[in-house]
């Protein structure tokens, strides 16, 4: 098991955080254009979700899956995303991505009068958190390369 | 345990069938006293609930009739503007039925080719290589599992959460697609699908599949 990337958005799409782990392909683009085809294909499957419903969604888009990897989907009420790259193998990660929302973006962003709520983060701070609870989970690598 | 819809779409996006299986859609009805409780915008050409939810009635759902007299889009079916009603204190107590709004065929076609660019770019944001595009796509009301062959064409089948069994669904639609479409002499390929045979065969699977998942638990 393991995770490949993890990106955070506002609610503009603005990409405000974005980091990799054991990613093996490059998506052919430049960085900034990623974030944008992530962010749009992210609102897409919103908005396609919630017309194709044939009942009233609560939580609406949770993850999906392609016969390669897993991408699980995490927004707050204030719309901020956390979108999550693992392999297939993981579950439901519902919790430890309201973690890492709970427990580190407010944590080390919100409460950090220095940051920007609307700039890319650049606190060293976050990052290392950040990477820290990444590598502390179950799931995170073992895979020997 | 439900299977709600069946999509197939074309190797170019083209919706070429849809099938919506037997669920209902909920719909409430309510009396209303003057001034609304709740707020209405047009969105869509419908007349779509914007804030205030109360007894069921949900953000997003529409005004499907008024008084017992259906609705067309954002008028009434005698005319008359659905807005312009409401906001006329002289037509309460006004009697008022909600519900999510039915997809037409148009937003059908939309919605199938949206998931054909969706797909696609699912699988060129993948972090490992060789990936294809959505398989299965989760959320807390239904399920989708779409399954594409070698040729392009993708079958896409909506279904509850708990539902059981639809990997080997898939590939019976896909059974059913060569022998009941593709060996169907008026049948042109990547056009819509009007075959008989094809239709009852689909039916029938369904059928079967709903009553497997519910023994399987």
């Amino acid at each position: 098991m393991t995770i490949y990337n993890l990106h955070i958005f506002d609610r503009n799409g603005t990409c405000l955080y974005y980091v990799e782990w054991n990613r093996r392909k490059s998506a052919g683009m430049s960085q900034s254009e990623e974030f944008k085809l992530m962010y749009g294909m992210i609102h897409s499957i919103k908005s396609f979700v919630s017309r194709i419903s044939p009942t009233d969604l609560k939580d609406g888009f949770l993850n999906f899956k392609t016969n390669r990897y897993k991408l699980h989907f995490y927004e707050t009420p204030s719309g901020l995303k956390i979108v999550i790259n693992t392999d297939l193998g993981v579950g439901n990660i519902r919790d430890t991505l309201h973690q890492i929302y709970s427990n580190i973006y407010v944590e080390y962003v919100v409460r950090n009068p220095v940051c920007d709520l609307d700039k890319p983060i650049t606190s060293e701070l976050f990052q290392t958190k950040l990477d820290e609870f990444i590598r502390g989970l179950p799931f995170f690598p073992s895979r020997i390369n | 345990m439900a299977i709600f819809s069946v999509y197939i779409i074309n190797k170019a996006g083209g919706l070429i069938y849809q099938f919506d299986h037997n669920h209902s859609r909920p719909e409430l009805e309510k009396t209303f006293a003057y001034p609304l409780n709740l707020m209405l915008k047009i969105y869509d050409d419908k007349v779509v609930v914007a804030f205030g939810e109360c007894d069921g009635i949900k953000v997003g759902h529409c005004v499907l009739g008024i008084n017992g007299i259906t609705a067309e889009g954002r008028y009434l079916q005698d005319g008359r503007e659905i807005l312009e009603v409401l906001s006329s204190p002289e037509n309460y107590p006004i009697n008022i039925k909600f519900g999510r709004q039915k997809l037409s065929t148009n937003e059908k076609i939309m919605l199938a080719s949206m998931f054909h660019s969706l797909f696609t770019i699912g699988s060129q944001l993948s972090p490992e290589p060789r990936s294809s595009g959505i398989e299965l796509l989760e959320t807390d009301v239904f399920k989708l599992h779409c399954h594409q062959t070698m040729t392009g064409i993708k079958f896409i089948v909506i279904a509850d959460p708990r539902q059981t069994g639809v990997d080997v669904f898939l590939k019976r639609l896909y059974e059913i697609y060569a022998d009941f479409a593709l060996k169907n002499p008026f049948y042109s390929l990547d056009m819509p699908i009007r075959c008989d045979l094809f239709d009852t065969n689909l039916q029938q699977t369904i059928e079967q599949t709903e009553r497997q998942g519910i023994n399987t638990v």
